[in-house]
């Protein structure tokens, strides 16, 4: 980070008794393009937050920012109640190194548009990998928590099939398991269902409300409005880097009190 | 006109040009067979001196030197691809002129660099804390290995580039979003599936390295081609001790493709059946 925090940049690296995501004026540009200009935002254990908006308006990059994808430039960003990506000293902010990074990471877990299975390992080797190398338990241990999560996304049967053999809702379904190996805090989803066909979107969406129903906190990014209004606790409107709109599904998605929220969601719609 | 089923023959459609290509060839053969059968070689002594204990050594370090040298020219090929990869421009550019230096200058002429190295260091060493004399540690073996693996991983090195880079972004954030630290996405990730891409040159390359062994003949190094000659130089038998020569080239690049074979199927697992051939 080139830049100095802003002034209203929390001043610990701990903060006790924080929601689990606490993001103050958080700032991110690439090359001259501002794409965050002061995200703030608290989402506590157990919300399932529905991020919605155009094309370009920053969602996914304010994901990546969570999980350390993408570094920010101003503003505080906290999960737990630690600050992510630095360590401060002073009024300095010192990047933190490859490990602890990579620590900070274990706890967030994200799916992706594209999936992004490992493709040379099988499904139940996808959702070992991380346990087995990262978190170092037995290979035992991993494998029975494995195929009980495959089992809970409807996959058992596809355990020793490669993701080239899966259809993108399996695919997609795996990927949500791998993920949940990491036993996470939180789950990033960045658009799950934008590159599935129509038949096979409902039964990933089915999978993930299974997940908030188990009170998994989870930030999905989506163009599922009828996702966002079921499941959603709270549904974030953003358009040009900036949140417009924040609150209860309903009153932003039937009745939004901004012009531009107005404008997408019928856009959406129709 | 009978038209029932069973007294229905049919005809192969005959191909005359390719019936005339074939007895041609057939022709060809059969002369150099006869041709190789009548001249002047003393196949006894070939089959003789195809085991004799000094050519079995020489086959045995020709193996030797071939698999030493592939190791040192895929470790420092690893290195030198990540190196270019980074993104600082000391590393990178370090490993660019790399490349480019042992690319262009021929092996060969590498090798004898190598094995003349005393005349430009007499000594090598740290200073004040040990010293040798260059004559000493650069025996044909060392200056053989330096020679040809330093000049393969140059090329193992833009191999390596080409298979790091041919694995998609997603699956980089895919692993850094479980918490690998670097090593162990490349180690676990992405190198396994670089692999793919990266095995099949690198299979042709290690066979390439095999005959370049015979180079080594010229510093003295008693591989294969340097052994045989140093035999007819004795005997004058020069036609036969080139032949068992290269028939234990054939034997050894033969059993290499074989085995270059089976691993390009064990990297290419997961990958679609159809994308496979
Ligand atoms: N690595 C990058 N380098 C340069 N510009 C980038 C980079 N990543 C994103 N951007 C730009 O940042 C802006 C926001 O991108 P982002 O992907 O966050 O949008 P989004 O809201 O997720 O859009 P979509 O709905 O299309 O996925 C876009 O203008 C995009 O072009
Ligand atoms: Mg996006």
């Amino acid at each position: 980070m080139n830049s100095i925090p802003s002034p209203t940049a929390i001043d610990a690296d701990h903060l006790a008794g924080a929601p689990l995501v606490l993001a103050r004026k958080v700032e991110k540009q690439f090359g001259t393009l501002k794409v965050l200009k002061g995200i703030d935002l608290a989402i506590s254990t157990g919300e399932v937050l529905c991020i919605i908006g155009p094309s370009g308006s920053g969602k996914s990059t304010f994901l990546r920012c969570i999980n350390q994808l993408e570094r920010i430039d101003g503003g505080a960003l906290f999960v737990s109640g630690e600050r992510v990506g630095y360590h401060r000293v002073g009024n300095k902010l010192y990047e933190l190194d490859d490990k602890a990074i990579a620590r900070q990471r274990r706890s967030i877990g994200m799916v992706f548009q594209r999936f992004n299975l490992f493709p040379h390992l099988t499904a139940l080797q996808n959702v070992i990998e991380g346990p087995v190398q990262v978190l170092k338990e037995s290979k035992a241990d991993a494998r029975a928590h494995a195929l009980s999560l495959l089992e809970r996304v409807g996959l058992a049967d596809k355990r020793d099939a490669y993701p080239s053999q899966l259809s993108g809702g399996q695919q997609q379904r795996v990927a949500i398991a791998r993920s949940l190996a990491m036993r996470p805090e939180l789950l990033l989803f960045d658009e799950p269902t934008s590159a599935l066909d129509p038949e096979l979107v409902a039964e990933v969406l089915r999978v993930m409300r299974g997940l908030a129903e188990t009170g998994m906190t989870m930030v999905c990014v989506t163009h599922e409005l009828g996702f966002a209004r079921d499941v959603g606790h709270r549904v974030a409107f953003m358009d040009q880097g900036q949140i417009v709109e924040i609150g209860d599904p309903r009153s932003v998605l039937s009745d939004p009190k901004e012009v531009r929220t107005r404008a997408f969601i019928s856009a959406v719609r129709h | 006109m009978n038209t029932e089923p069973e007294d229905i023959v049919i005809v192969p459609k005959r191909h005359y040009g390719r019936l005339i290509g074939a007895a041609l060839v057939l022709v060809a053969l059969g002369a150099i067979v006869q041709a190789f059968a009548v001249g002047q070689i003393e196949w006894p002594y070939v089959a003789r001196f195809l085991t004799v204990p000094v050519i079995l050594q020489a086959l045995a370090n020709t193996i030797i030197m071939a698999i030493l040298a592939m190791i040192l020219g895929l470790v420092l090929g690893v290195i030198f691809a990540v190196m270019r990869l980074s993104a600082n421009p000391v590393l990178s550019s370090t490993a660019l002129g790399y490349i480019w230096f042992f690319r262009a200058i021929p092996v060969l002429l590498q090798l004898l660099l190598w094995y003349n190295l005393a005349l430009v260091f007499p000594t090598l060493g740290i200073p004040g804390l040990f010293a040798f004399k260059t004559v000493d540690v650069m025996t044909p073996f060392v200056a053989a290995l330096l020679g040809l693996g330093i000049q393969q991983g140059a090329f193992t090195a833009e191999v390596v580039r080409a298979g790091l880079l041919s694995v998609d972004q997603g699956q980089y954030e895919a692993a850094q979003t479980l918490g690998m630290t670097r090593l162990q996405l490349l180690y676990r990730i992405i190198m396994p599936q670089a692999m793919r891409v990266i095995v099949p040159p690198v299979g042709n390359e290690f066979i390439g390295m095999v005959k370049l062994t015979s180079l080594a003949s010229v510093v003295q190094f008693s591989e294969l081609l340097y052994t045989a000659q140093s035999i007819y130089y004795a005997n004058s038998r020069v036609i036969e001790l080139l032949i068992v020569a290269a028939f234990w080239y054939l034997i050894v690049v033969t059993i290499l493709s074989l085995i270059q074979g089976r691993i390009e199927a064990y990297y290419a697992r997961g990958v679609a059946v159809s994308a496979r051939r």
